[in-house]
């Protein structure tokens, strides 16, 4: 009971009790600027966050449905092969679509190596399929066990070894952008705490002349503690405020740049950034009320 | 009200107050006197809860200090009034703001809804006074501040450490006449001074009985005072 009202004495505005702290003091400004540039830096880890999520999705979603058969065999066999192998694809259960990659289709692929003008018709190339896959997938082992009987040169390949790394790395890196917020939140808070606690320090007189006249602990923590928790709550909104904008301008200026531009928030992942405000004020809340009662503690 | 039971005090230096006994009566007006450094302030703040003694036992309104919380203490010194020589404000509220401050304390009326505080003001006499910041009052003035914020929350007990140490004649017996006001309203005081002329005054005017600290010990004065 005695904590409830505790905690919602946190909430509702006394004009007489947030004033009885004085106003000035150099931690107003250090909570004010940590939480502004935490909560701006929070912005950007949470967008690497998502983008790698969602970079990991795509990947996994793209590659999962498409595969490769890569014929190699002498120039008089490689026809009759690869019509066998076609064969054997149409018949595969979970394959939607198989189709040989015809010498512009091989060009294009090359040219990043090799220029425009190289002339390839006159290189000896393996015949490439480009396999995509229903939803439920193919059964890749029995796939390869038919082609070894019938098309002794073909090399499927699932690219599920490429793909893997590429996704868990993906992953990792989203991983990486939660574990920084959660550092930041952490820093923030053990910010917050240290300016409290200086805060009731050099309040020790305004301390005393309040328990001197009645004051409870809680009445005087939630002095304290409401102004440090909207002082977090106003840096976090600030420093979000100013990477969204900042994100907003990066990935509107330059969408050619898919992957630099892929960090950044897409559709409702924006409302995420209108969390950290809250999140801030809660923490620096939890931090003040807790150097509160040491300090208090320590006053008596 | 409070009652001293061999109750003694010692600072880290040695034994400041000695087994005192006696027992504080409500309704009555007390002295306390005593060369400086004898422990008044002490005996004052043991009456709050502020300091405990080391040995002996003491009650407050019934309750044994020791067991009392520090939320405990604070809900009891809502009903004590403390007026300290220094006055200790917060310099940066206004002298109303510092005189209302334990309505708010104590979850009671906001200063807008408090019919009384204009009433109080022109009783000590700073009605023109009331949006002026502590620092810009004389030395009678805060000491009547510091009388209003002490009598705001209606305590039964007053307790008033040297009031009128700063402050000229004239202003100590203003003080003084505010304080048996409160007495004959029912009020308990306690008021430490030593000030001999100040407290043949007050006998003069109101049944007031001497506590004399001397040699670690305190007593009933006798009737040279």
């Amino acid at each position: 009971m005695g904590s409830e009202r505790q905690i919602s004495g946190l909430f509702t505005r006394d004009t007489q009790r947030d004033r009885v702290v004085p106003p000035t003091g150099f931690t107003a400004t250090l909570t004010l600027f940590t939480s502004a540039v935490m909560g701006f830096l929070v912005v950007f880890a949470l967008a690497l966050s998502l983008a790698s999520s969602r970079l990991a999705d795509h990947w996994s979603d793209a590659l999962a449905r498409s595969a490769t058969l890569k014929i190699s065999a002498p120039a008089e066999q490689l026809e009759q092969q690869v019509e066998k192998a076609l064969a054997i694809l149409n018949t595969t259960p979970g394959i939607e679509q198989a189709t040989v990659l015809n010498l512009n289709d091989q060009r294009r692929l090359l040219e990043p190596w090799f220029g425009a003008d190289v002339p390839i018709e006159l290189l000896a190339l393996p015949a490439l399929i480009d396999i995509r896959e229903e939803k439920k997938g193919f059964d890749s082992d029995n796939l390869r066990l038919r082609l070894v009987a019938d098309v002794p040169g073909a090399v499927l390949d699932d690219h599920t070894r490429w793909r893997r790394p590429l996704v868990v790395a993906a992953e990792r890196l989203s991983a990486l952008g939660l574990f920084s917020i959660l550092l930041m939140t952490g820093a923030s808070a053990a910010m917050i705490t240290l300016a409290a606690r200086a805060a009731m320090s050099a309040n020790a007189q305004v301390i005393s002349v309040l328990r001197l006249i009645g004051a409870k602990d809680a009445y005087i923590a939630a002095a304290f503690v409401r102004r440090f928790s909207l002082r977090a709550f106003s840096g976090a909104a600030i420093g979000s405020l100013c990477g969204a904008v900042v994100f907003f301008f990066l990935t509107g200026a330059q969408d050619d740049l898919s992957i630099l531009t892929g960090i950044g928030f897409q559709g409702l992942e924006w409302l995420w950034l209108f969390l950290i405000p809250p999140v801030f004020g809660g923490v620096a809340l939890l931090a003040t009320q807790r150097a509160a009662q040491k300090v208090l503690g320590m006053l008596s | 009200m409070i009652e001293f039971d061999a109750a003694s005090y010692s600072y880290t230096g040695g034994e400041l107050l000695s087994e005192m006994s006696l027992t504080i009566t409500p309704g009555a007006f007390y002295f306390i006197t005593g060369p400086s450094g004898s422990g008044k302030t002490t005996f004052l703040k043991m009456c709050y809860g502020a300091l405990l003694p080391n040995s002996g036992g003491l009650q407050i309104f019934g309750r044994d200090v020791r067991e009392l919380t520090r939320d405990d203490i604070a809900l009891i010194r809502r009903n004590i009034g403390v007026i300290h020589q220094d006055c200790q404000f917060l310099d940066h509220l206004s002298v109303t703001e510092n005189i209302a401050l334990p309505l708010s304390v104590s979850g009671q009326d906001r200063l807008s809804d408090n019919l009384n505080l204009k009433e109080l003001l022109t009783w000590v006499g700073l009605k023109g006074r009331a949006s002026a910041l502590p620092p810009e009052l004389s030395g009678g003035e805060r000491q009547r501040a510091a009388l209003a914020r002490a009598v705001i929350n209606s305590p039964e007990l007053i307790l008033a450490d040297e009031p009128t140490g700063n402050v000229d004649w004239d202003m100590s017996q203003r003080l003084l006449q505010l304080l048996i006001e409160l007495n004959k309203m029912g009020k308990t005081v306690l008021l430490a001074s030593h000030d001999l002329s100040l407290i043949r005054l007050a006998k003069s005017q109101v049944q007031a009985r001497v506590l004399r600290i001397a040699n670690k010990r305190i007593q009933l004065a006798g009737a040279d005072l």
